[in-house]
């Protein structure tokens, strides 16, 4: 008997580990969704778009919905939105996309709810135009509210203007570069007579993308065409951040780095390209610098650079209730108190002339009325048509930027590897 | 005679019971293993966007045709692979055998030692990265910080191709060879002492003995360590992805010094979205792996062991 028992044994063991991987195998699926009877929201974010406070507000206001937020850097962000989006699982019930990403992502609006039928096309009139327009798909779905708009300005640091011997008061700051030729004129005065260790600008990819981003046309024209090569605008911003590289203006730094961060802590540099976003960053990377910044006008005019999308993935097991929160995130009022709470441009120019945000000013910036500074800017913006792979072609620029700071090539030489670069990108 | 029930069943369970004990790991196996490889086979015969599986549509080989003679940057993806392949399985493998000898004697403390080879290998792979590529930085790192009192300049370790290569290697250096250094010292602690004796008295050195006894006898655990060394360092893809961390992380440096073959599938995969493209990238390299980890064997067989 006992050899049988023993069997019998072994083979419910076995039976248990067969089970036991079967359950592994299904408890990796089931894990959202309502406990306790709330419902529960997440929010996939990247870099800081201001919304904790918010989101309190929202809860007090809606006790039966609990939202947590998850925030990642931006590249990584836009990767693991496409392949939860690939594998049809593991989006937030609200991911967030930017510009630079937006329109690659409406290429596939089946994956994302049209905010149109759930209330979206009532509310079209809020937002700028072209902001609107741009995260439309083919069919005319919208798969997204629009949250913020870059805006362009230039940060600058008053106390190495100071030390330099340029004028530190804003307006004559801005009256010193009517356009980008007399800005990195500016830039050969002041690394004359720099602080130790500091350059007059953090990067050429950086400065780069505010000149791309005032252009008439980008990287695109209308019919998705890339037209990197044939674009005079893009080569002749392209030269001139190539003449102030090899002036030695720059301190050699890419935008989104942890070395650029650093830079900001350590006051590398003097001038940085400031969408309104920008602002946020600085703040959160160097806490000590406040009132040393300041903030001038952008060479050039208006122009944009960034801004953001609230999107509802339709794998989401609350889309209604997600759908509402965009709504509510990205209404007015809400985009009123993250301007003036975190520095981001509204998107919705019935913003533009309230008082509340056109006479704000931001104590970490000198009190720079950065209300006025923007809403002007985004006032004179012209759109440019984002074509469906900016993101990518925008960081063949800073890798081709980059390879020209890091003396690995010159400049007409980056330029044409470029070319042929973006050429590859479908 | 005919077997009654109880004995057929006697039978069946002899017979079938075994397959049923290794069963979880040929059904595991079958999931996360089998299926994926097969998966991704089909998919590379495919133009396929990664989140677009409906508008995939069947090409046949056109991607393995694009990628082994219309590529350049899968080529300088390869070349990269190799040279870091080489840059970090040598050291690897010679720092743990050195390592593992000055473990294998009576010192004090020695169980803090050997417990403190292991530490790098159980700690994250991103955090490490990360720091390393602050050790790494050009302005304020530690290791330029070091070399600038012997005189050297700034290195912008992320811009040159030897000098990112270097930098990657010493991140996979560091964590790896404690790991290979405790199984070779478990290993050299069954070598017994009468052959160090017999050697001693036949006038053999330390060194002699080293290399005459204790790597011939070490052979196969050699041989295990390469190999596995050598099918880790060909998939290289967190160490160069977080060594340039930002927008530009997939490339592999400005002009993709350092983007290794598992990096370059990653950006084609879920940089450009070409699935297709970067399922290609995959199997070549699948078979580059196994090539080369056939290699690592040939040469570390030839070890003598008489």
């Amino acid at each position: 008997m006992r050899p049988k028992t023993r069997n019998r044994r072994i083979r419910l063991l076995a039976g248990v580990g067969a089970a036991l991987v079967a359950l592994t195998a299904v408890s990796a699926c089931g894990d959202s969704g309502a406990a306790g009877g709330k419902v529960k929201l997440s929010l996939g974010l990247f870099g800081n778009f201001g919304y904790t406070d918010l989101i309190k507000e929202y809860q007090a206001a809606h006790p039966d919905i609990e939202i947590t937020e998850r925030t990642a850097a931006y590249s990584d962000h836009h990767k693991n939105l496409a392949a939860h989006l690939a594998t049809g699982a593991g989006a937030a019930d609200i991911e967030a996309i930017d510009t630079g990403y937006v329109a690659q992502f409406k290429a596939t609006p089946d994956k994302f709810v049209d905010l149109n039928t759930v209330g979206g096309d009532k509310l079209k009139d809020r937002w700028l135009g072209w902001k609107w327009a741009a995260s439309l798909g083919k069919g005319g779905q919208q798969i997204g509210y629009g949250t913020d708009v870059g805006g362009l300005a230039i940060c600058y640091r008053r106390d190495m203007f100071k030390t330099a011997g340029l004028p530190e008061d804003r307006d004559a700051v801005s009256a010193l570069w009517p356009t980008w030729q007399a800005f990195f004129e500016t830039g050969k005065r002041f690394q004359a007579q720099a602080p130790q260790g500091v350059k007059f600008m953090d990067g050429g990819p950086t400065v780069l993308n505010a000149i791309v981003g005032q252009a008439p046309q980008g990287y695109y024209d209308q019919n998705d065409q890339i037209i990197v090569g044939s674009n005079p605008a893009l080569r002749q911003g392209w030269d001139l951040v190539v003449d102030a590289v090899k002036a030695n203006l720059s301190a050699g730094l890419l935008y989104s780095t942890p070395q650029w961060n650093t830079g900001f802590t350590q006051g590398q540099f003097a001038t940085v390209t400031c969408p309104a976003w920008m602002m946020t960053k600085i703040k959160d990377q160097a806490p000590d610098t406040a009132g040393k910044w300041d903030v001038a006008a952008v060479p050039g005019g208006g122009g944009n650079w960034g801004g953001s999308y609230l999107t509802v993935p339709k794998q989401g097991k609350h889309t209604k209730e997600a759908a509402d929160l965009a709504a509510w995130l990205t209404a007015p009022e809400q985009q009123a108190k993250v301007f003036t709470s975190k520095g981001l441009l509204p998107s919705v120019p019935s913003l533009y002339d309230d008082p509340k945000i056109t006479g704000y000013t931001n104590a970490f910036f000198n009190n720079a009325p950065v209300g006025k500074v923007f809403t002007d800017a985004a006032k004179k913006l012209n759109p440019q048509y984002q074509g469906p792979k900016a993101g990518d072609v925008q960081t063949e620029f800073g890798n081709a930027m980059q390879r020209v700071e890091q003396g690995k090539q010159d400049g007409p030489a980056a330029w044409q590897q470029l070319v042929g670069d973006v050429a590859k990108i479908k | 005679m005919a077997l009654t029930f109880a004995e057929r069943r006697q039978k069946w369970d002899v017979k079938l019971s075994p397959f049923g004990f290794i069963s979880p790991y040929f059904l595991i196996f079958g999931v996360f293993g089998l299926f994926p490889l097969v998966y991704t086979a089909v998919v590379s015969l495919q133009k396929r966007n990664l989140i677009d599986a409906e508008g995939a549509q069947f090409i046949g080989f056109g991607n393995y045709e694009q990628l082994l003679f219309h590529d350049p940057y899968f080529w300088n993806s390869m070349g990269n692979t190799v040279s870091l392949w080489l840059l970090t399985t040598i050291p690897q493998i010679l720092f743990a055998l050195g390592i593992a000898h000055l473990l294998n004697r009576r010192l004090r403390g020695r169980m803090f030692f050997r417990m403190g080879m292991i530490l790098p290998n159980i700690t994250s792979v991103a955090a490490v990265t990360i720091i390393f590529a602050q050790l790494f930085g050009r302005d304020f790192g530690l290791v330029n910080w070091v070399l600038s009192w012997f005189g050297a300049g700034q290195v912008d370790w992320q811009a040159g191709t030897a000098s990112s290569h270097t930098a990657i290697a010493a991140m996979v250096v560091w964590r790896w060879t404690g790991y290979h250094a405790l199984i070779f010292l478990a290993s050299m602690q069954a070598i017994p002492s009468s052959m160090y004796e017999a050697a001693t008295l036949d006038g053999a050195k330390g060194w002699q003995q080293f290399w005459r006894i204790t790597v011939p006898l070490l052979r196969p655990q050699i041989i295990f360590s390469t190999v596995i060394a050598t099918t880790g360092n060909m998939r290289l893809l967190a160490e160069p992805l977080l060594f340039n961390p930002g927008t530009a992380a997939a490339t592999g440096g400005s002009d993709r010094q350092f983007q290794t073959a598992a990096l370059y599938l990653y950006e084609q995969g879920f940089a450009k979205y070409d699935f297709g493209y970067s399922s290609a990238i995959a199997l070549i390299l699948a078979v580059a792996t196994m090539l080369v980890a056939g290699l690592s064997y040939l040469v570390t067989r030839r070890i003598s062991t008489d």
